[in-house]
């Protein structure tokens, strides 16, 4: 059972609270009808599918019901850091260097 | 090595099996090979085998980060069936149902393929119409497929309740009798066996860390933990890892890994006949051989490469399967693992060319590769050798996220696959 820190409620509860929403900072076309089919590609399918880091999105589906990001490793399923939704996005070398 | 047969079955048991020469012989690398193929899974296996023996190409070498099988080949649940609704999945996956039925004799050495059946309860309304349009339309495309009334499925399968006061009564059952299972390390070592008796060299713990390509952009070889090999073609069939592997020669894919989880129990005596399996209560279910019932569980919500899994999957799966089989409530569970399985938006499967000259790909068979096996290596096998698609694994491309033509499963799969 994963822990998961909810950057808003300020608490780390069980997995089965939140649910997985993908990668994290994917950001919609300004100008969808310009968009060639290949952007259109790699905006819906292509994702990272990161080995190690991997930055994502989460829900507190049975908590406070908002979106935040987070930083975890798919290898260790550890995670480095969560954050608010709209930030921007934490200095991976710190993170990992910073002796978590 | 040895061919088998009844002679020298005898003559080795006579032998007090001691005599035994070896399975097949555990290759280093050469410097240059026709094809590479990285991945030592069924998948991978078979290929290299339909290359030898139908393409007669058998400079090839199959590579593994680990030992032969060792990933998701070995880790799931051998069941196999065809019943998809939309026709390229039903051409793909009954073509392998086709090449089961004589794969022991194929590759001489017993698969132990069971077409014990699969049977696909339906608890509601909605099970009973969604069942009965996968009927009609895999009887449209040739795909044994049939309905059966709650009678029907408890005479099939006697350990099934279908009382109507059960928390998920049987309303009615979609069963495919030539759908069953397989040994599943038997696969990874019969096409191995097979391959390598045509020349094949199969490489065990040498990882693939990168795909080198040549300046005009086509394929050069594979770096490898063993060093550099050369190859003219070069085949990824790494499952989970596809997505790692490719990104080494700039493909980007449309995948994500999951870890998929399945359990076993201890072992009891024959009370299973079939496969089960339950949408609504999502729970699947047959007996080994070894008198094991092998649970299906599901895909953590999660990315994840650490073919462990969480343990509230699990819990949610035994609660499944109590509702189903209350008899089965008191046994005790043995063993649980975890594979890596590669999940394309559509859930179905990339099969074929990328935009490398000379790098294929077989991937994003996601919760189902397993049944997929001997087609998917068959047809895989069929464009490395000739540098273009199959008539069946043609709509399979990767080009499809981009023109849009997808295989929709996710929406239309009899089960989540």
């Amino acid at each position: 059972m994963l822990l998961i820190h909810c950057p808003y409620c300020d608490e780390t509860l069980p997995e089965l609270e939140f649910v997985y929403a993908g990668q994290a900072h994917i950001v919609r076309p300004d100008t969808p009808s310009e968009q060639t089919d290949e952007e259109w590609e790699e905006f819906l399918f292509i994702r990272e599918n990161a080995r190690g880091p991997h930055f994502e999105r989460w829900r507190h589906t049975h908590g406070c019901g908002r979106f935040f990001n987070a930083v975890r490793d798919t290898v260790s399923d550890r995670f480095y850091a969560t954050y608010k939704a709209g930030e921007t996005k934490p200095d991976l070398s710190k993170l990992l260097g910073g002796g978590k | 090595m040895t061919r088998f047969n009844a002679l020298n079955l005898a003559w080795n048991a006579l032998s007090g099996h001691k005599k035994w020469t070896e399975q097949w012989p555990d290759a280093q690398p050469k410097a240059e090979y026709d094809v590479v193929i990285v991945g030592a899974g069924g998948h991978g296996l078979g290929a290299a085998h339909y290359l030898a023996k139908e393409h007669g190409i058998t400079n090839v070498a199959v590579l593994d980060k680990g030992w032969l099988g060792g990933g998701n080949t070995g880790r799931n649940t051998t069941i196999i069936r065809s019943n998809y609704l939309y026709d390229e999945s039903a051409r793909l996956y009954d073509h392998a149902v086709d090449l089961w039925q004589d794969l022991s004799q194929d590759l001489n050495y017993n698969v132990m393929y069971s077409n014990r059946g699969v049977l696909m309860l339906a608890h509601n309304v909605h099970d009973v119409q969604s069942f009965k349009r996968h009927v009609h339309s895999n009887r449209l495309n040739g795909v044994d497929n049939a309905w059966l009334t709650p009678e029907e499925c408890k005479d099939y399968c006697p350990p099934l309740s279908i009382s109507k006061h059960a928390r998920y009564p049987v309303m009615g059952g979609a069963l495919q009798r030539r759908a069953g299972t397989a040994r599943h390390d038997a696969v990874a070592w019969g096409y191995a066996r097979a391959a390598a008796s045509r020349g094949v060299d199969i490489i065990q713990n040498c990882a693939v860390t990168a795909i080198r390509r040549n300046t005009d952009g086509s394929v050069a070889g594979v770096e490898t933990a063993k060093g550099f090999i050369k190859a003219k073609k070069v085949a990824v069939s790494a499952a989970g890892y596809t997505s790692v592997v490719m990104q080494t020669a700039d493909v980007r894919l449309p995948l994500e890994s999951y870890p998929l989880q399945a359990l076993v129990s201890e072992p009891v005596k024959p009370i299973f006949p079939c496969v089960v399996m339950s949408n609504a209560v999502h729970a699947y279910i047959s007996q080994s051989d070894k008198g094991e019932l092998v649970i299906g569980s599901g895909t953590d919500q999660y990315t994840s490469y650490s073919q462990r899994g969480g343990l509230p999957l699990i819990e949610h799966t035994v609660a499944a399967i109590t509702e189903i089989f209350p008899i089965f409530s008191r046994m005790r569970m043995l063993r649980k693992w975890g594979g890596i399985v590669d999940v394309t938006p559509d859930r179905s499967a990339i099969l074929g060319k990328t935009p490398v000259k000379g790098l294929y790909v077989n991937c994003g068979w996601g919760t189902g590769g397993f049944k997929a096996t001997p087609g998917a290596a068959h047809t895989f096998a069929w464009t490395i050798a000739k540098d273009e698609p199959h008539p069946i694994n043609a709509p399979f491309t990767l080009e499809r996220f981009r023109t849009g033509r997808l295989i929709d499963e996710a929406a239309a799969a009899a089960v989540a696959h």
